[in-house]
């Protein structure tokens, strides 16, 4: 069944008729055919993507509208908090947001309020959600992924691209991918979405590709020990980053001794996690786990 | 972003914050006039000589001299001034003393540590005191933990005043010290909140002889993300403190930190960049850089990218590795041929595209008319370019 978003998803963009969103808005539509509108404030009313869905005035009317139940987020930075908050007050269930640049004071504030919702939040600063053959979520190329039972968590965007082709090259094809993104607050963690591949039946094994920086791998490799019974393959970038400096992502910087590649390695191993030194053994390294399931040898 | 200890406490001295006050200079010529001005505004007989650079450690690697009298304090502004000065935090090669503070001395009591910064896992702002002030907090956390007192701040409610007590308490403070303490601290979260801080750190905080609260050293940095709510704060940023090749890289929006290795990289996207840097390290080389060209690569930010890991002398090889997902790989193929072209690149360069059109890529650079090394996987990408950067 997948986790988070399938062919029934009810998909909104907010920032529709901005650039980026008319875009991503189209390949979303082209992939699985469930987007459903679009939210611009002030051009309510009109239509976007040449004509195929309505424009709304809020998430609202949206989803009143629409039955709205996935919003996903092009709204530049300075507007960004707002809209995932408006998102969220709407009672749509998943937010996603790609938006890179939102201020973390403001995400500190959006994150406790769309908490008090109920709503899910992903990202922000993220390539979003991959269902292959259900949804498309995000900016996640669809045609490098093939549906299938590896689930894929992962902090950046093209590193998971990497990790999806290897696997589509083994022969092996994704449940969903989901990039949560690489900002010190985020919506939906590693630990969360362990958990959901965990109750999915469609999901074999999960892999997880973490960074420098925060302690988030660490906190789902202590969860993953007690409760996850599927293997989970673990991959950390950044073993060469030296500390003190921030790699790309606001989050990517080593602060402390236990947020280096190597410390958290080694806690994911002696959590059970089957830890993949090289970048290119990710899709191997899942076939063979997969392998030894299906010969009943112990990981 | 980053500023200097002298930029910090202006900061601090604007929200009505006690410091060690001072005057800080560039110029040698003004050494004289600052120590008049010291010693008539602050009522200093003796000084503190503190270098202004964007690192810590400055105090063990001779940056910072107290100084009983004017004489050595000229003799130690002599000294500072102009030295280039090694910490733990600015590598071998150390950093440039460009200012020099010329600060009161302040009789010592006591020494706490205040520090306010981001919990990512509490996804909320936290308060930390310790009564270990003047250590470094990392050492702290690791031999005393039980010395570092923590207040969360909940996100809409602020620092609370009961909160704040609590704070002062944890450093055993009474009467009106403690009641400073506590006026101190709620400065301080405003300052933080208002201009979007990623750190404050007071180390150490002071209780004078005279029972007063001063701030001796702080240290802010800023959010990047929300500089453009604060174009004050953006032009304290200090380029002198920053690699001038990566103060280039961010004028053209490519994200560059340079490393001490030989093999270049150009990748899209940072989790990639990282895991290229780290492949390389595995297969026996060491990367030159980190370089990210993004979401939107294109002929110009190729070039660019390409002009700018050259400015690095030590490198002997380049790799470019994209996964097109947004960016096609064919306008990147462009990009290189033509960069390539007009670059007269005198490294190997391999090139590994992959994603969207990487075969119009592949054809691309194979019909072309410049020397590059293609390879298929990651990890031939890799072998690839560490055996030709040994020559």
């Amino acid at each position: 069944m997948a986790i988070l978003v399938n062919k029934d998803s009810k998909i909104i963009v907010q920032g529709i008729t901005g650039s980026e969103g008319t875009f991503h808005a189209t390949q979303c539509l082209e992939y699985a055919g469930n987007v459903v509108g679009g939210v611009t404030p002030g051009k309510g009313g009109q239509t976007a993507l040449d004509g195929k869905v309505p424009v709304f005035n809020s998430c609202a009317e949206a989803r009143e509208k629409v039955g709205a139940n996935v919003s996903l987020i092009f709204v530049p930075p300075p507007f960004a908090a707002d809209a995932i908050m408006e998102a969220a007050a709407a009672g749509i269930e998943l937010i996603v947001c790609i938006t890179e640049g939102i201020p973390v004071a403001q995400m500190v504030e959006v994150k406790a309020f769309v908490e008090k919702t109920g709503s899910r939040f992903v990202g922000p600063n993220c390539p979003g959600i991959l269902t292959p053959d259900g949804a498309k979520v995000g900016i996640m190329p669809g045609f490098i992924a093939k549906k299938g039972s590896v689930g894929v968590i992962s902090k950046s965007g093209t590193l998971t691209y990497e990790a999806v082709d290897q696997l589509v090259q083994q022969g092996l094809g994704q449940s969903t991918c989901i990039g949560i993104g690489g900002d010190p607050i985020i919506g939906t963690t590693m630990k969360d979405l362990l958990k959901m591949f965990e109750h999915d039946d469609e999901t074999e094994a999960i892999v997880m590709i973490g960074e420098i920086g925060g302690s988030m791998e660490i906190e789902a490799a202590e969860y993953a020990k007690a409760n996850i019974s599927k293997p989970v393959i673990g991959f950390i970038a950044g073993q060469t980053a030296p500390p003190g400096r921030r790699m790309g992502h606001a989050g990517a910087i080593v602060s402390g001794a236990d947020e280096s590649a190597a410390a958290k390695k080694k806690l994911m191993a002696e959590c059970g996690i089957i830890v993949v030194e090289s970048p290119a053994d990710i899709g191997r390294t899942v076939k063979e786990s997969l392998k030894k399931i299906e010969i009943g040898v112990e990981l | 972003m980053k500023i200097h200890e002298f930029q910090a406490k202006e900061l601090l001295k604007g929200y009505g914050i006690p410091i060690q006050d001072g005057v800080t200079i560039e110029d040698a010529e003004q050494m004289e006039t600052a120590l008049d001005q010291v010693n008539k505004e602050f009522g200093a007989e003796q000084y503190v000589i503190k270098a202004q650079i964007h690192a810590g450690g400055r105090g063990k690697g001779g940056g910072v001299k107290f100084s009983p009298d004017r004489a050595s304090a000229l003799e130690n502004l002599k000294n500072i001034l102009g030295m280039t000065l090694i910490t733990h935090q600015t590598g071998s090669e150390g950093r440039l003393v460009k200012k020099v503070m010329v600060a009161e001395a302040l009789d010592i009591q006591q020494e706490f540590y205040a520090a306010i910064t981001l919990d990512r896992s509490k996804g909320m702002d936290v308060f930390m005191v310790s009564s270990e002030g003047g250590m470094e907090i990392e050492e702290v956390a690791k031999t005393s933990p039980e010395k570092i007192v923590k207040e969360a701040i909940r996100p809409g409610f602020g620092l609370r005043p009961f909160q704040a007590r609590n704070l002062a308490l944890a450093l055993g403070l009474e009467g009106a010290a403690a009641k400073q303490a506590v006026g101190m601290f709620q400065k301080l979260y405003k300052l933080y909140r208002e201009l979007d801080c990623s750190i404050v750190e007071i180390n150490p905080l002071i209780v004078t002889e005279q029972g007063n609260l001063v701030a001796l050293d702080a240290k802010i940095n800023f959010d990047d993300n929300a500089l453009y709510l604060h174009k004050d704060v953006e032009a304290m940023r200090d380029l002198d403190e920053e690699d001038p090749a990566e103060v280039e890289a961010s004028e053209f929006n490519l994200n560059y930190i340079k490393l001490d290795g030989n093999v270049g990289c150009m990748v899209n996207g940072a989790g990639l960049a990282m895991a290229t840097m780290d492949i390389i390290k595995q297969r026996g080389g060491s990367p030159a850089n980190f370089l990210d060209v993004g979401g939107g690569a294109n002929v110009e930010t190729v070039k660019n990218g390409f002009r700018i890991i050259l400015s690095d002398p030590n490198v002997k090889a380049i790799l470019i590795n994209i996964f097109g997902g947004i960016v096609r790989c064919d306008r990147i193929a462009n990009g290189i041929i033509e960069a390539v072209k007009v670059l007269d690149l005198n490294v190997p360069v391999v090139v590994r595209l992959a994603g969207t059109n990487a075969d119009i890529a592949k054809e691309l650079l194979a019909n072309a008319d410049v020397d590059l090394i293609s390879a298929d996987s990651f990890e031939d990408a890799a072998i690839k370019v560490v055996e030709a950067a040994k020559g």
